[in-house]
Parts: C-alpha cells; sequence; structure tokens
C-alpha cells in the first residue's frame, strides 16, 4: 500500500489511543482532586499535565491550573494538538484521506464522533459533565476500535492500524502511571498510606482496570501488584508488556506479508524480550519514574524505526 | 569551423538531497551548418530516463539521480562542424507552428520604454531589415556587462537598467519581435569566443525571428550579429526557462552551489 | 421566460416517461417527504459527501442538495442524445490530435488560428505527440440544457477533468435505497457500471513502454480539495490507488509510486490537477502537487496521463463556437446537438451587438467556470448590468456572451410541495479504446425559483436521472 496511507492509518489509531488518553488523565485528576488537598501535594493537576505534555501550552494560555480550565484544556481546546477535540478531529481527517482503506463502518464510528463532537462544542460548557465528557470519548474510542476489529480485512492496513494503538498506547499507559510519580514524589512518606493506596485505585479506575486487578491479584493494593499489573501482566489490554507483544505481532504479519524483514521487527524484538525478563524488584530498583521515563524513549525511537520502514515513502 | 565544446556543471549542497531529476536540452540541433562528429553527456551517479525530440526539434533528454547525494556533475563533450548560415535556420524539423511564439511570457512581455524603442521600424516593407534594426537598437540601449542582472531579470527591466548580458538582450529582442507581430523564440546554445579580446560567455543564448520569406533567423544583439560558424544551436523556447539547456529538481531541504565552466575551442 | 418547457407536463397532461412518478408524487404527504428529504441528508453526510467551496467560508463540509424528485428521459431521447454526445466526444478529440500535429483544420481555415496558438490552454510542450489511441480528452462531461421536446443545445463541454460523476452514482443509491419500488414500477437504466468502465477506458490507454496489466492510479491535489471526496469515490471503485505528487517519483524511464514494499510502477494516472501543477520541471517552478519529471516520462512513452495535457485547449469558451465545424471537417457529418448561439466580444461587431442588448443576453469569462463572473442578464439590476460593461470593456476578448435560454424546468420538491424549476445536464463520455456513455448523467437544478444558474457553489442542488429501458 502507498507509504502514506499507511501512515495515515497509523495515525488514526494513535489519535484515538490519545484522545482516550486525555479523557482518562482528565478522570485521575478529577478522581484525585476529590481528596483533601491538605496533605502539601494540591498540585495533582501540575502533575496531569506534565504527563500529557503539554503543561508550557496550558501555562502560556491559562497559567495556574483550575479544574475548570483543565477540562477546556484536555477536552475542548484545539490549541492543545493532545485534546480530545484535536486528537478525534485529526483522526477523522486522516480517515477522511484514506477513507478507501476503511469500511463503511470504520469510517462511519470515526465521522460519528467528529460530527457529535462538533455538537458538544456547540453545547454550554456547564450543561456537560466531566464524567458525560469522559464517557463520551471512550465509547467512541470504543467504537472506532470496534469496527476496525470487526469489519476490517486482515491485510497490511489492519497491521498499521494495530501498531498505531499498541505504540500510543504503550506510550500512554506509562504516561499515566508517571502521573502518579509526580504526585508523590515531594513525600516519600506517603508511599504504602491510605492516601497511597487511594491514588493507585485512582489509577487503576481510570484505566478501567480496577475490577480486573481485583480478580487477579486479590488483597491489598500495593504499588508492587499495580505496577506488575501495568508493566509485567500479559493479561491486562494495557500492560506494556501486552503492547509490546502487540507490535510484534503485527510487525511480523508485515514481515511475513511482505516477504521482507527490516529493523523495525528487530527493534520490537529487543523491547519485548527486554520486557520479558522483568521483576518488579528490577523495576523498583531502577525507580518507577527512571524506568518509565526510559521506556516512552524506547517506544519513540521503536514508532521512528517503524516510521523509516515502512512509512516514510523511500523504502527500497 | 570545428569547435570542441566542454561544459561542465557541478551541483554542490551543503546537505545531501534524495534524489534529483533533471530534464537536458543539450544536444545540437540537427539543422544545416552544424554537423555533430562526437557528443557525450554524462551525469555522475545518474540513470538515463526517457528520450524524445519535442514540437520545436530539439532533443529532450531526462535524467534521475537516486540520493542521497551531496555534489553532481554534468558534463558535455563533444565537437561539431559548422558551416555559416547567415544566422538562417535550414533543415531543423519541428512541429510547433510559428505562430505559437506570439504569445508572450512575463520575461519577453514588452513594456511601454520597450515598445517606444520598435517606434518607426517597419516590418511590412522589410521584415529582414526590421529584425537587424531591432538587434541594433537593442544592443544600444542594453549595453553588455555581467554582474548587474540575474536569472529573473526582464525584458523591460533590463532595458530600464540600461545594461544587461545575452539573456537580456534575447529577453528585449524577442519581446520587441513580438511587438511588431514578428513571432520570435530564445535560443541557448554554444560560442566561440572570437580572438577580437571582447570577453564573451561560452555558454550563449540569442534571439530567433521568424520572418515570412525566410523562415527562422538568429540574431544575437549582444555580438552585433546574426549567429555564424562560431555557434552552436542546442534548443529553444518562449522565454529563458522554457529553452534552459537543464531544468533540475532537487528534492531535499539542501541548499544548492552550481559551478559552471564552459570551454568551446576550435580545432585544427 | 413565460413559456419554457416542463419535461413532467405539458398541456395539461404528463408526458409519457413521467407517467409513473404522478401517482407517487400525489401520495407523498409534506410529513413523509420531509422524513424521506432528512433521511437522504443523513446518508449523505454519513457517507461524507460534501462539497467545500474556497473562500466561502462557512461550513467546510456542506452538502449539495438533493433533490428526490428525478428527472427521467425516454429510451428514444436518450438514444439521441447519445448520438450526440459520442459524436461531439470523437470531434473533438480529432481536433486534439490536429492541432498539436499538422493542424489542418486551421490551414483550411475553418477556425481562426489565432484562437488555437495564442490560447494559454495550448501547451507548445506537447506539440508533435500523439497520445495513446489518439485520445487526448478520454472522460468528455457535455453541459446540456433543453428547451423543447427536441431541442437540446449543448452550453460547454469539459475536456480535462470534469467534476460530479460521485453524485450521479451516489445519487441513484440513494434514490434505490429510499425508494425501492420505484426502481420496481420504472424500467430504469442502470448506472453503476461507470466505474468499472472508466477503469477499462484508462487502462486501454497505457503507454508504448507498458506491456503488462497497466497500473491505473488517480492523482489528487489532496484532501483539501472540494473535490477530493470524488477523487477517493472513485479510486475505491474502481479499486485503483488514489495519490498525491508526493507519493510519485521519476526514476529513469518510468514513474513509481511509494508504497511501503518499496517502488512501484505505475502505468496510467487519471489525474485530477490542472496542467500548471503537474511537473514543476515544465510548467508552474512553483508548484509543489506535481511529480518533477512525469512530462519526460510522458513525452518518451513511459506513463499516460488522462486527460492529456494539453486537452485544454478544445473546451475553450471561444474555440466552443467551432465544434460544430470540426464535426463537420473530421466527421464528415452534421452536428446532431447544437451550439447555444455566441457572441465573442472580442469581435467588434459582436461586441456591438452585445453592449446594445446586455439586459438580454448571459455574459460569460472565456476561462471561467463554476457559475463565477457572469452576467445573467435578465436577472440582473441595473447597476450589476453596469458594472459589468465595465468589466467587459475593458477586456472584451475575455468575454463572450449567449442569448438567455428557456431552461426548460422538472416537479422539484419545494417547501410548499412541488413546483417546477431549472435543470441542465453533463452525461459523462468516456474515450478510449471504445466510447462508451452509462445512461444517465448529473442533473443539476436551480433551487430559487426562477434561477438559471445551477451550480452548486451558487445555491444549486442536483437530482438523480433516469433514462427508462425500451
Amino acid at each position: 500500500m502507498l507509504s502514506r496511507t499507511a501512515d495515515n492509518l497509523f495515525w488514526i489509531a494513535r489519535y484515538i489511543e490519545r484522545a482516550e488518553t486525555a479523557a482518562r488523565l482528565l478522570e485521575v485528576g478529577a478522581r484525585m482532586a476529590l481528596i483533601p488537598s491538605a496533605a502539601g501535594y494540591r498540585n495533582e493537576w501540575d502533575s496531569l499535565l506534565s504527563a500529557s505534555g503539554t503543561a508550557d501550552g496550558f501555562a502560556r494560555k491559562y497559567g495556574d491550573p483550575v479544574q475548570r480550565n483543565l477540562e477546556s484544556w484536555l477536552f475542548f481546546d484545539r490549541d492543545n494538538p493532545s485534546s480530545v477535540a484535536s486528537c478525534i478531529t485529526a483522526a477523522r481527517e486522516n480517515g477522511r484521506i484514506v477513507r478507501t482503506a476503511l469500511t463503511t463502518q470504520a469510517w462511519d464510528a470515526l465521522n460519528t464522533a467528529f460530527q457529535e463532537l462538533r455538537t458538544l462544542e456547540r453545547q454550554p460548557r456547564s450543561a456537560l459533565e466531566l464524567s458525560r465528557l469522559t464517557e463520551w470519548t471512550m465509547r467512541h474510542a470504543a467504537l472506532v476500535r470496534g469496527t476496525i476489529d470487526a469489519t476490517l480485512l486482515r491485510n497490511d492496513g489492519w497491521d498499521f492500524l494495530n501498531l498505531g494503538f499498541y505504540l500510543e498506547r504503550a506510550d500512554n499507559t506509562a504516561r499515566l502511571m508517571d502521573v502518579k510519580y509526580y504526585v508523590l514524589l515531594p513525600k516519600v512518606e506517603f508511599v504504602g498510606s491510605g492516601l497511597d493506596n487511594f491514588q493507585w485505585t485512582t489509577l487503576l479506575r481510570a484505566m478501567s482496570a480496577h475490577r480486573a486487578f481485583h480478580w487477579a491479584y486479590g488483597g491489598e493494593v500495593t504499588a508492587g501488584k499495580i505496577a506488575h499489573f501495568l508493566i509485567l501482566n500479559t493479561q491486562c489490554p494495557r500492560s506494556l508488556i501486552t503492547c509490546a507483544e502487540g507490535m510484534m505481532t503485527h510487525l511480523e504479519r508485515l514481515a511475513r506479508g511482505y516477504h521482507r524483514r527490516t529493523a523495525a521487527q528487530e527493534a520490537a524484538r529487543n523491547l519485548l524480550s527486554k520486557l520479558a525478563e522483568l521483576r518488579v524488584e528490577d523495576i523498583f530498583d531502577e525507580g518507577l519514574h527512571e524506568f518509565l521515563t526510559r521506556f516512552i524513549r524506547e517506544v519513540g525511537e521503536l514508532g521512528a524505526v517503524v516510521h523509516d520502514s515502512y512509512l516514510h515513502g523511500d523504502v527500497r | 569551423m570545428l569547435l570542441k565544446v566542454d561544459h561542465v556543471t557541478r551541483y554542490a549542497y551543503d546537505q545531501p538531497v534524495r534524489g534529483v531529476v533533471q530534464s537536458h536540452r543539450l544536444t545540437p540541433a540537427v539543422c544545416e551548418g552544424q554537423r555533430v562528429l562526437s557528443w557525450t553527456v554524462t551525469v555522475s551517479d545518474g540513470q538515463m530516463g526517457g528520450g524524445f525530440r519535442d514540437g520545436a526539434g530539439d532533443w529532450v533528454q531526462a535524467w534521475t539521480v537516486l540520493g542521497p547525494v551531496s555534489d553532481i556533475t554534468v558534463r558535455v563533450e563533444g565537437v561539431v562542424e559548422t558551416a555559416d548560415t547567415a544566422g538562417v535556420l535550414r533543415g531543423h524539423r519541428e512541429t510547433i507552428p510559428p505562430a505559437v511564439y506570439l504569445r508572450d511570457t512575463p520575461a519577453t512581455e514588452a513594456d511601454v520604454a520597450l515598445a517606444q524603442l520598435c517606434a518607426g521600424v517597419d516590418v511590412a516593407t522589410d521584415a529582414l531589415a526590421a529584425a537587424h534594426e531591432l538587434s541594433r537598437r537593442i544592443s544600444e540601449a542594453i549595453a553588455y556587462r555581467p554582474g548587474v542582472t540575474h536569472a529573473h531579470t526582464t525584458a523591460a527591466e533590463a532595458l530600464a537598467l540600461g545594461e544587461g548580458v545575452c539573456q537580456d538582450h534575447a529577453h528585449a529582442m524577442i519581446g520587441a519581435a513580438r511587438h511588431l507581430g514578428l513571432p520570435a523564440r530564445y535560443v541557448s546554445g554554444y560560442l566561440h569566443a572570437s580572438a577580437d579580446g571582447v570577453p564573451h560567455e561560452a555558454a550563449h543564448a540569442w534571439a530567433e525571428v521568424f520572418l515570412p520569406a525566410l523562415g527562422w533567423v538568429g540574431f544575437d544583439p549582444s555580438n552585433r550579429c546574426c549567429p555564424n560558424d562560431g555557434y552552436v544551436r542546442l534548443g529553444s523556447g518562449l522565454d529563458a526557462r522554457d529553452a534552459a539547456p537543464i531544468r533540475g529538481i532537487a528534492r531535499g531541504p539542501g541548499q544548492e552551489r552550481l559551478d559552471v565552466t564552459v570551454a568551446v575551442q576550435m580545432q585544427q | 421566460m413565460t413559456a419554457c418547457f416542463n419535461e413532467m407536463f405539458e398541456g395539461g397532461s404528463v408526458r409519457p416517461p413521467y407517467a409513473r412518478l404522478q401517482d407517487w408524487m400525489a401520495a407523498m404527504p409534506a410529513e413523509l417527504r420531509q422524513m424521506k428529504q432528512a433521511e437522504a441528508e443523513s446518508l449523505f453526510r454519513r457517507i461524507g459527501i460534501t462539497f467545500a467551496v474556497y473562500g466561502e467560508g462557512g461550513d467546510p463540509d456542506r452538502l449539495i442538495p438533493f433533490d428526490m424528485f428525478p428527472r427521467v428521459f425516454s429510451a428514444g431521447e436518450w438514444a439521441r442524445l447519445e448520438r450526440g454526445i459520442k459524436q461531439r466526444a470523437r470531434a473533438l478529440n480529432a481536433f486534439l490530435v490536429d492541432v498539436y500535429g499538422r493542424g489542418e483544420i486551421l490551414r483550411a481555415g475553418r477556425i481562426p488560428s489565432r484562437l488555437v496558438y495564442q490560447n494559454e490552454a495550448y501547451e507548445q510542450a506537447v506539440a508533435g505527440f500523439v497520445p495513446p489511441r489518439g485520445v487526448y480528452s478520454h472522460i468528455v462531461g457535455i453541459d446540456l440544457v433543453r428547451t423543447g421536446p427536441e431541442d437540446f443545445f449543448v452550453l460547454e463541454d469539459n475536456c480535462r477533468t470534469p467534476s460530479g460523476v460521485s453524485y450521479m452514482l451516489e445519487n441513484r443509491e440513494i434514490m434505490m435505497r429510499m425508494f425501492p419500488d420505484l426502481f420496481r414500477e420504472n424500467r430504469i437504466e442502470p448506472v453503476d457500471s461507470y466505474p468499472e468502465k472508466l477503469r477499462r477506458t484508462l487502462a486501454s490507454v497505457a503507454p508504448a513502454k507498458c506491456d503488462r496489466e497497466p497500473t491505473v492510479v488517480i492523482l489528487t491535489p489532496g484532501h483539501f480539495n472540494s473535490a477530493y471526496y470524488e477523487h477517493s469515490f472513485l479510486a475505491d471503485l474502481m479499486g485503483v490507488e488514489l495519490v498525491e505528487g508526493q507519493d510519485l517519483f521519476v526514476e529513469g524511464e518510468f514513474v513509481f509510486m511509494r508504497t511501503t514494499e518499496g517502488p512501484k510502477r505505475v502505468d496510467v494516472i487519471y489525474r485530477r490537477i490542472d496542467d500548471a501543477f503537474i511537473d514543476p520541471l515544465c510548467f508552474r517552478p512553483d508548484s509543489m502537487l506535481g511529480v518533477p519529471g512525469l512530462m519526460d516520462v510522458y513525452r518518451s512513452g513511459g506513463v499516460s496521463i488522462c486527460s492529456a495535457p494539453g486537452a485544454g485547449v478544445a473546451d475553450d469558451k471561444a474555440v466552443y463556437t467551432f465544434v460544430p465545424e470540426m464535426i463537420r471537417f473530421y466527421l464528415g457529418e452534421e452536428p446532431i446537438l447544437q451550439n447555444v448561439p455566441t457572441w465573442q466580444c472580442g469581435k467588434a461587431e459582436d461586441l456591438k451587438y452585445v453592449l446594445s442588448h446586455l439586459p438580454e443576453l448571459v455574459v460569460k469569462e472565456v476561462h471561467g467556470s463554476g457559475g463565477y463572473g457572469m452576467l445573467v442578464g435578465p436577472k440582473s439590476t441595473v447597476d450589476q448590468v453596469e458594472t459589468f460593461r465595465a468589466k467587459i470593456l475593458a477586456n472584451p476578448s475575455n468575454y463572450i456572451a449567449q442569448p438567455t435560454l428557456a431552461l426548460s424546468t422538472t416537479p422539484t420538491f419545494v417547501a410548499e410541495g412541488v413546483a417546477p424549476r431549472h435543470v441542465d445536464l453533463r452525461p459523462y463520455c468516456l474515450v478510449g479504446e471504445r466510447i462508451e456513455l452509462v445512461p444517465g448523467g448529473l442533473t443539476r437544478v436551480a433551487l430559487t425559483e426562477g434561477s438559471l444558474v445551477v451550480n452548486s457553489s451558487q445555491g444549486g442542488g442536483v437530482k438523480d436521472t433516469w433514462v427508462l429501458a425500451e
């Protein structure tokens, strides 16, 4: 397929996943804001902005983080390239460009999300509950993903879409976990406290994973269990290792279909095998933040290799 | 006369480019007064593309270079036997009718000043004499001086400046002739600099004007003459851009530096 | 404008092609009609067929209004139209091959050579080149209007890249979905073979150097273009890649597209971008839309370009006047379809007539399109006429004038029910190994009462166009 088409498909998936992350971030923030802020770490919202990588843009436009502004910034604001609105619009535009590589159903899901977004934008903000916005986003992300999964030919286009989903999700899970680091950093003594657990649970909730977590681990919520769940557990759909496996699977399919291996397969295999050998203790030894920072960089590098191997147009 | 041409164009890029595409009019025209004894064009790392004779009768040859590449050398070498036809183009096969060359382009369009320069020139009685007169007036109005004009200078601008090079002379000649209703075109080629001590570019350009009785006739206001056996005709077009011996585009952000050397020598 | 031809009702009775539509119309209460109309609109919006107009602002995803009342031709009416359209398409192509070759028609003095050789659309870069099968214009869109039962006039020819065929196909699709009964009761010729015929036409003009099943692509200026939907729609239905200039490159003697598996050779390019932009080496050096070196590959037989560069010289409004001459000259036949009488403002005596009859005439720019820059005399105020008079005087040869034709009307759904509205017709004729015409076309309708401007950019709508089987 055209390199540019593959690139557009890849980015449809990334933008959908990113829109969902923006909504999840909003949810994490809103829940964290519900707990008393007397403990001396009132800037939960700062941590969210840092995790989304858009803190500078926000500060320039709004100054101090206030929940109302954050909602605008993370959901509606077109100046924020990672806002839900920006991502849905970009995903739909990418879809429009490669309309013919999508099924009617997949296009319909993308286009409906966009049309509904425009309706939402016309409503007064006061009429929009935060929970409604986040649920709306997740519902549409699920619809897009579902139609792609249920209706698309299992050809190379499908592989590029899935590569986009997994790559972006790996990055986003790592970023969401990193929020935790920012929140807790100033007060190491909170580790293991009730408050800490509340925040970890919130994180799980934001990933729609807290029930799954309890089924898998039971008992008390600990940092170790959660890190294991979100990084190393192959049953967790958002865990880093699940994402790495997904990327590997789809890169292998491409290599088979094209009868040609590239540096991308190699890079994905490296990422996966490193994760597979890891124990939770190793992660905490390195430092969760340090580990996540490194992982985010490695995923970025894998994205660049995928781009060079398939998407940039000078493939030989 | 036997003329030996050695024409080297070197493109250097400050960072490697992803690829280069060129279109050449670098083959001597097939016409009376010039016969090719040997002729080669090479492009470093180049792949020869399609070639064809276009509607103006010129041989066009495409080339591509696959990057990354930081410099490209286009080398033209050959020997041509020439004879003086007093500027008249004969035995040259082309499909484009002369009427097409009445079309103006921004580079050649006559402004008020250029139109005034044509005042009193009578095409109807003696078109040949009229064209000679135009050529004479232009060489007087625009003094030969390198460095004051550039590749995108128009005929009108050069006339206002009162100075220019062969490209400006040719553009002004074309604009004036078309203004008087005579089809005219731009010709690029080589010139063997005579030993009169006047410095001339060996890569040269002049104009051709279509005269009802004679057909296409060359006029070179820069040298106040019609092309003779010191000239090698390559290709023609509506203006300099249209007749360029080399057109090319490099893909990539690199800045291009161009270095051209042309030598035309008489061989015994 | 009193006595214009109504295609459905004539002298109090219903014309036969529309016979079965009368009951359908009568049986449609206002609520049902509104419901169906809303359904159609939502179908159009969901498939994404929208029309963006540059510089108009407003909704970039605006829909062209769709009128559910079909426009109908009998088999006999269509048979005559078909002969006339194919005749015209043959003559236009013969003209193009001629003027880029020996120019016999000009030498014979049948068309002034100035009109051709000094025309902006004449590309000297392709002079002397004969494209595969001698076809320059592979898709000829001919705009027709009707003034009576037997009277069809050609308004203009579109030899480059006529747009709108996606509406022909989608309008039919939507009508079949919403009113299946209508299609059971009437025997309507299908139009859905168009994409396959287009693909065959394009493949049939593969270049000399192509020695295998040709790879066809559609070249689009990109997703910001107002016709992008149509480009992707056709690519999809033909099963060919939709490429932008940046997806193609020239290497050696051929053109390739950039794919995830490496370069893939391209043999036929159905381009939907203008000549000036297709190759910055040959035409506009600032073009970012084209493919550097494409013209050299084309001229040396490595790729085919449809429509062929230079085809525009045949659909110029000044050349239009001479199409009947072309038909006589090249085919030795009499034109089946008439031209609208046209005055060339560049000619002194024509200009004089035009200036003294402006309030009765339609005046158009020679190179204009889309209903912009035109004057509809009878529908204009004195001020508008005078403003236009000044424009004509400033550059007379840029304008042509035609009488205001009493365009036919067909019944159209309007707020108050059903009312006659003026229509035109654009059928799409394919020219390759064979000349083909699918039975149908795009009917455009001027939705404003009394309006004669059917352009979608000026408030026009579209209708499904039926050709009844024998």
